[in-house]
C-alpha cells in the first residue's frame, strides 16, 4: 500500500455475479455468505445461493475435506439457480482454493489470503509448490491479499489477542467483497452489532476488519474498478430472503393456523433435516409441540398417536430415516390418519453423503412399504416454494385421513432465495371438521360409530378424536372390516380394503400439470423438486439460442396430475433431468408407456444450467 | 370445568368383539380385573384410550369399549407418548407382553420412563413368544428349551422391575394373574400415579409356557413365595410371617425372622427418592421359583412430561404472544421491491 487516499475507481455495471466464498469449515464462510446474501437482498438484487459444507463439524484444519463454500449469485434479471460456476472466487487457505478452483470459471477473479499460503498449509492441501507463483492460476484474474495480517494489524488497538484476532478474517473478506460490489457498511455494522451482542470485543473487532477490508478494497492499487448491481425486476411487494427448511417449517406453521389445529412433531435429528425441528422447536407459541424422540420409529409413531388426538402431525427426516419410518407409516396408511411425512433427500444408500443432495427417496416413497400401502407424495421446487408444499401436504392430509410424503432434498434445504411473501389472506382454509355424532344404526335401530364408513366423495374415513362422547372405537394396523373397522380376515373385505385404500389415494384431486415455455415445441423437459430451477434457465438458453422447448414440472407425484399423459404425448421427445438413476422415468413408463428420456446425475451437486442445456441439444439432435 | 364422570358398571367397557384368547390364557383374567376396576376409577369411557403394539396381549384394546389403538410391535408406548402429549387430558393405557416391550420396544419403555410420561403400562410377562407360537422371550430363563432353542436359550433374561428402575421409572409395580384383588389394586395405584407407572403382571400362557409361574402363584406356594410389599411395613412373609427380609452387604437377603428378628427386617418404603433399596428388591428372587415380591416396588413423584411441555408453551406465549403468522414470515427481515 503506497497510497492510503481514497482513489476514484470506475465503476462498472455487471448484470450479474456469482461469488463463492471458500475457507476452511471454522473460517466463517458460511456466515460470510449469508450476510453478503441478506445485504444483496435489501439492496433489490435477485439472488439464490448456494451452501457446500462437509459432514463433519470441523474436520482437520486445512484440509481439503475441511473446505465450507458458500456460493451466491446476485443479479439485475429474475434467476433460479445459483448459477453454474462461480466468477469470482474467494478462497482463505490453499486447500479452499485446490477444492474449488476447478469450479471457477476461466479468467474468473481469485481473491486468496496470501498468508495461509504457508509450507504446512500448501502440503495439507496437497500442493508440491505454491499455486501463487507456480503458474497454476495463470488464465485468471488474481487478486492476492495479506488478510490475516492486515486483520491482526487492523484489531490490535482493540487489545485483542493475536490468535483471537485472526478470526476476523471473513468479515474482511466481506468488507473487501462489499467494497466491489458497492454494498452498504451499514447493515453489517447493524448484524456485527446483533448477532454478536455481548462480546464487546468480538464486535470491535469484527467491525474493525470488514472497514480494514472495504478500505483496502478502496486505496490498495490492486482492483483497476469496482461493480455494481442494478435492483432486479421483481414483482412488487414484501420480500424476505428464506432457505427451504426454513419455509417448510413456516409452512407447517401456517398449515396448523389454516387448519386450527394443534401442531405436533416426532422428530429425531438427522441432517439436513435438523433444522427443521430446531425451526419448529421455536415456534412454542404457535401452539407447537415438537418431540425429540429416541429414534427414528419412535418418531413417527408418536406423530400417529398424536394424530389419533387430533393433532396436525409431522416427522421430519432423511432418507435413513425415512428407511425406518416404513412400518409407522404403513401405520397410518392402515388406520387412515392425516400425517406429514417431510424428507429431506439426501445422498445414499446407507449413511452416503449426509450433506449433499439427491433425489432418489422417489421409488422409497411410492413404494417403501410392504404390501400396497399408497401415500401421496408432494414436491417443493425452490426454497420458497417449501412454503406452499408443505400446506398442500396438509390439505390432502386432512381432507383425506392419509399419511402423505413431502420430498425435499438437502439442496433447496440450504439454499436461499428472495420470497415475495404471501397474503395471509390469501392461504386456503385447510380445515377438516372432526366426527361427532354417530354415522350407522345397529339391528335394533340405535346409533353406532362406523369408523371406517367412508365420505363417498373423498373416500376418506370419518376423524373422530378420544374424548368425543359415544364415539369409543377402536382401529389397528391388522386389517379391518369396511365400515365397522371390526377386525377382518375376509378375504373379499381384504381386496375390498386394499382396493379402497388404492383408489382413495388415486382421486386426490391435484391440479393440472402445466406447460411452461413454448407451448408449440417438439421437445419438452419433465422434472419435479429442485431441479426446477436449472430447467427452467437451461429453457431460457435454449429459446435465447433459437430453440424451442417446453418445461413440465411435477409438484404432485402420487397421484400424478390427470392430464399429464395427455400433455407429455403432445411431445416428440421428453427427457427427464434428475438426481438418481432414473426414478420418475420409471414411473412414467410403466404408467403410461410413453418412452421418456432419463437425464441422471448423482454426483451430490445440483444439476447445472449448463449440464440440462447440453443434454436438451444432445436429446433435440437425436430426434 | 368438572365433569362428573358418568356411572359405568363392568358390563359397560366391554365390547362386542368376541375374546379370541386361548381358553384359559391368564389374559381372561387380567381382563376381568380392568373392567371391573374401570367403574370404580369414575372414568369416562370416552376419555379413556387403550394403546398396544403386537402379541397376544396386544388384543386387549379390541375388548375395552374405550378409544384404543392396536398399533405395531413394540411401539405402543411411542404412540402412546405423542398422544398423551398432545392430550393431556386423557386417562392411556398401554398394554404389551415381554416380547412387545422388553424385546423390540425395549428402547421406547425405557424411554417412556424415563420422561415420566403420563401412562399407565401393563406389562403382561408370560416368559415366552405367544402368537408367533412359542419361541423364548426376553424374559424367558437360560436354557429354556423351544422351537428356536432346541439346545435351550442362550440369552440371560431382563428382569422387568429391575429394567423399569434402571430407567428412572417413577412408579414400578409387581402382580400376578392368579389374584385379582391384587392386580386391582396394583392397576387402580398405577392409575392414580401421576406420570409412567409399569405394572409388571404374571400372566399364565397355558398353551406355550404353562404353569411358568405355579411356583409363586399358586394357591399353596402363595404363602411361602410371594413377599407382598406394604408400604411402612417390614416386609414379612410365610404362613406365619416367619421369614423377612433384611439387607446385608448391599443386597436384599431373605432370613428366618426367628434368626434376626423383627426389628432387623428391612422396612419398604416405596416412595424413597433413591430407587437402590427397591432395586435390591427386584434382585432378590432369580425367578419364579423362589421368595419374589410383588406389589409396589416405587412410587415417587416426578414431574410429568406432557404438564412441563404444556408449560413450556404457555412460557413461550406468555413471552412472546400467540403466534402470528405474518410476523413469523417477516421474523428475519424483509425489504420492499
Amino acid at each position: 500500500m503506497t497510497d492510503t487516499a481514497p482513489r476514484e475507481l470506475p465503476l462498472q455495471e455487471l448484470d450479474e455475479v456469482i461469488i463463492r466464498f471458500a475457507g476452511d469449515s471454522g473460517d466463517g464462510m458460511q456466515l460470510t455468505g449469508d450476510q453478503f446474501t441478506s445485504i444483496s437482498a435489501a439492496l433489490g438484487n435477485d439472488l439464490a445461493t448456494l451452501p457446500e459444507f462437509p459432514a463433519e463439524i470441523r474436520a482437520p484444519q486445512g484440509t481439503l475435506a475441511g473446505v465450507s463454500a458458500f456460493q451466491v449469485r446476485i443479479s439485475d434479471f429474475a434467476i433460479t439457480t445459483p448459477g453454474d460456476a462461480p466468477t469470482v472466487l474467494v478462497a482463505m487457505n490453499p486447500a479452499a482454493l485446490k477444492a474449488q478452483l476447478k469450479n471457477l470459471v476461466q479468467g474468473g477473479a481469485i481473491i486468496v489470503n496470501t498468508d495461509a499460503f504457508n509450507e504446512r498449509n500448501l502440503e495439507k492441501a496437497g500442493y508440491e509448490s505454491n499455486p501463487l507463483e507456480d503458474g497454476t492460476l495463470d488464465g485468471y484474474r488474481n487478486y492476492p491479499v495479506p488478510m490475516s495480517q492486515i486483520t491482526r494489524d487492523a484489531v490490535a488497538e482493540h487489545g485483542v489477542k493475536p490468535r483471537d484476532a485472526e478470526r476476523s478474517k471473513n468479515f474482511f473478506a466481506l468488507g473487501l467483497i462489499s467494497w466491489m460490489y458497492t454494498r452498504p457498511v451499514e447493515p453489517t455494522m447493524e448484524f456485527i452489532n446483533t448477532k454478536f451482542r455481548g462480546k464487546e470485543l468480538v464486535i470491535k473487532a469484527n467491525e474493525a476488519a470488514f472497514h480494514a477490508g472495504y478500505n483496502f478494497g478502496e486505496t490498495a492499487e490492486l482492483f483497476e474498478s469496482h461493480y455494481e448491481i442494478k435492483p432486479a425486476e421483481l414483482p412488487s411487494g414484501e420480500y424476505t430472503n428464506v432457505n427451504g427448511n426454513t419455509a417448510l417449517a413456516w409452512g407447517c406453521a401456517a398449515a396448523g393456523q389454516l387448519a386450527r389445529l394443534p401442531i405436533f412433531l416426532g422428530s429425531y435429528p438427522i441432517t439436513p433435516a435438523s433444522d427443521i425441528l430446531h425451526d419448529l422447536s421455536e415456534l412454542k407459541h404457535f401452539g407447537i409441540r415438537t418431540f425429540q424422540a429416541e429414534d427414528e420409529i419412535a418418531a413417527v409413531a408418536s406423530a400417529v398417536g398424536a394424530a389419533f388426538g387430533g393433532a396436525l402431525s409431522f416427522t421430519t427426516t432423511s432418507g435413513p430415516g425415512v428407511a425406518l419410518k416404513g412400518e409407522g407409516m404403513g401405520l397410518a396408511v392402515s388406520l387412515e390418519l392425516p400425517l406429514i411425512v417431510i424428507d429431506i433427500q439426501r445422498g445414499g444408500p446407507s449413511t452416503g453423503l449426509p450433506t449433499k443432495p439427491e433425489q432418489a427417496d422417489l421409488m422409497m416413497a411410492m413404494y417403501g412399504r410392504h404390501s400396497e400401502s399408497p401415500m401421496p407424495i408432494i414436491a417443493p421446487r425452490s426454497p420458497a416454494d417449501c412454503f406452499n408444499a408443505a400446506i398442500e401436504a396438509c390439505r390432502i392430509a386432512l381432507r383425506y385421513r392419509t399419511p402423505v410424503m413431502l420430498l425435499s432434498d438437502g439442496y433447496l434445504a440450504t439454499s436461499s432465495e428472495p420470497w415475495l411473501l404471501p397474503d395471509i389472506d390469501s392461504l386456503p382454509d385447510i380445515g377438516v371438521d372432526f366426527h361427532t355424532g354417530f354415522n350407522g344404526t345397529n339391528e335394533d335401530g340405535e346409533g353406532i360409530f362406523l369408523p371406517y364408513l367412508r365420505d363417498p366423495e373423498t373416500l376418506a374415513r370419518p376423524w373422530a378424536i378420544p374424548g368425543t362422547p359415544d364415539l369409543m372405537h377402536r382401529i389397528g394396523g391388522i386389517e379391518k372390516e369396511d365400515g365397522t373397522g371390526n377386525i377382518s380376515y375376509d378375504p373379499e373385505n381384504h381386496q375390498k380394503m386394499v382396493d379402497l385404500r388404492a383408489a382413495k389415494i388415486e382421486a386426490v384431486d391435484v391440479p393440472d400439470a402445466e406447460v411452461a415455455g413454448d407451448m408449440d415445441a417438439d421437445f419438452c423437459m419433465l422434472g419435479w423438486g429442485s431441479t426446477w430451477g436449472a430447467i427452467d434457465a437451461a429453457v431460457d438458453r435454449l429459446q435465447q439460442a433459437g430453440k424451442k422447448a417446453a418445461h413440465v414440472h411435477l409438484t404432485h407425484l402420487n397421484p400424478l396430475p390427470k392430464n399429464l399423459e395427455e400433455v407429455l404425448s403432445k411431445f416428440e421427445t421428453v427427457i427427464c433431468p434428475e438426481m438418481n438413476a432414473g426414478q420418475l422415468v420409471n414411473l412414467i413408463r410403466a404408467k403410461y408407456l410413453l418412452d421418456i428420456k432419463p437425464v441422471n446425475k448423482m454426483n451430490g451437486v445440483p444439476f447445472t444450467t449448463a449440464e440440462i442445456e447440453s443434454a436438451a441439444l444432445k436429446a433435440m439432435e437425436a430426434s | 370445568m368438572t365433569d362428573t364422570p358418568t356411572r359405568t358398571e363392568p358390563a359397560d367397557w366391554a365390547t362386542d368383539q368376541e375374546v379370541r384368547w386361548c381358553p384359559g390364557c391368564g389374559d381372561y383374567s387380567i381382563l376381568t380385573a380392568m373392567r371391573m376396576l374401570m367403574p370404580e376409577l369414575e372414568v369416562d369411557r370416552e376419555k379413556t384410550v387403550f394403546i398396544s403394539g403386537i402379541g397376544c396381549a396386544a388384543r386387549f384394546p379390541y375388548y375395552m369399549n374405550t378409544y384404543g389403538m392396536h398399533g405395531i410391535h413394540g411401539r405402543a408406548p411411542a404412540i402412546a407418548t405423542g398422544l398423551a402429549m398432545a392430550r393431556p387430558d386423557l386417562d392411556i393405557w398401554v398394554i404389551g407382553g415381554d416380547g412387545d416391550m422388553m424385546s423390540i420396544g425395549g428402547n421406547h419403555l425405557i424411554h417412556a420412563l424415563r420422561r415420566n410420561v403420563n401412562l399407565k403400562i401393563l406389562l403382561f410377562n408370560n416368559m415366552i413368544y405367544g402368537l408367533t407360537k412359542g419361541q423364548f422371550s426376553p424374559t424367558s430363563e437360560v436354557g429354556k428349551v423351544t422351537k428356536s432353542s432346541p439346545m435351550g436359550s442362550l440369552d440371560a433374561p431382563f428382569n422387568p422391575v429391575s429394567v423399569a428402575l434402571g430407567a428412572e421409572a417413577s412408579f414400578v409395580a409387581r402382580t400376578h394373574d392368579m389374584d385379582r384383588q391384587h392386580m386391582m389394586e396394583m392397576f387402580r395405584r398405577a392409575h392414580a400415579h401421576k406420570g409412567a407407572s409399569i405394572v409388571e403382571v404374571f400372566q399364565n400362557c397355558n398353551v406355550f409356557n404353562d404353569g411358568a409361574f405355579e411356583g409363586i402363584t399358586k394357591k399353596q406356594n402363595r404363602d411361602g413365595n410371594l413377599i407382598s410389599l406394604e408400604q411402612g411395613k417390614p416386609i414379612q412373609f410365610g404362613a406365619d410371617g416367619e421369614f423377612g427380609v433384611v439387607v446385608e452387604n448391599g443386597a436384599a437377603k431373605v432370613v428366618a425372622v426367628a434368626d434376626v428378628g423383627e426389628a432387623a427386617l428391612l422396612v419398604h418404603d416405596e416412595t424413597k427418592a433413591d430407587p437402590s433399596t427397591a432395586f435390591m428388591l427386584s434382585r432378590l428372587s432369580r425367578g419364579p421359583f423362589e421368595p419374589t415380591p410383588i406389589g409396589v416396588f416405587r412410587a415417587i413423584e416426578r414431574i410429568e412430561y406432557a404438564t412441563s411441555s404444556t408449560a413450556q408453551l404457555a412460557m413461550a406465549q406468555n413471552d412472546k404472544g400467540s403466534g402470528d403468522l405474518s410476523s413469523l414470515l417477516r421474523s428475519r427481515g424483509t425489504w420492499q421491491v
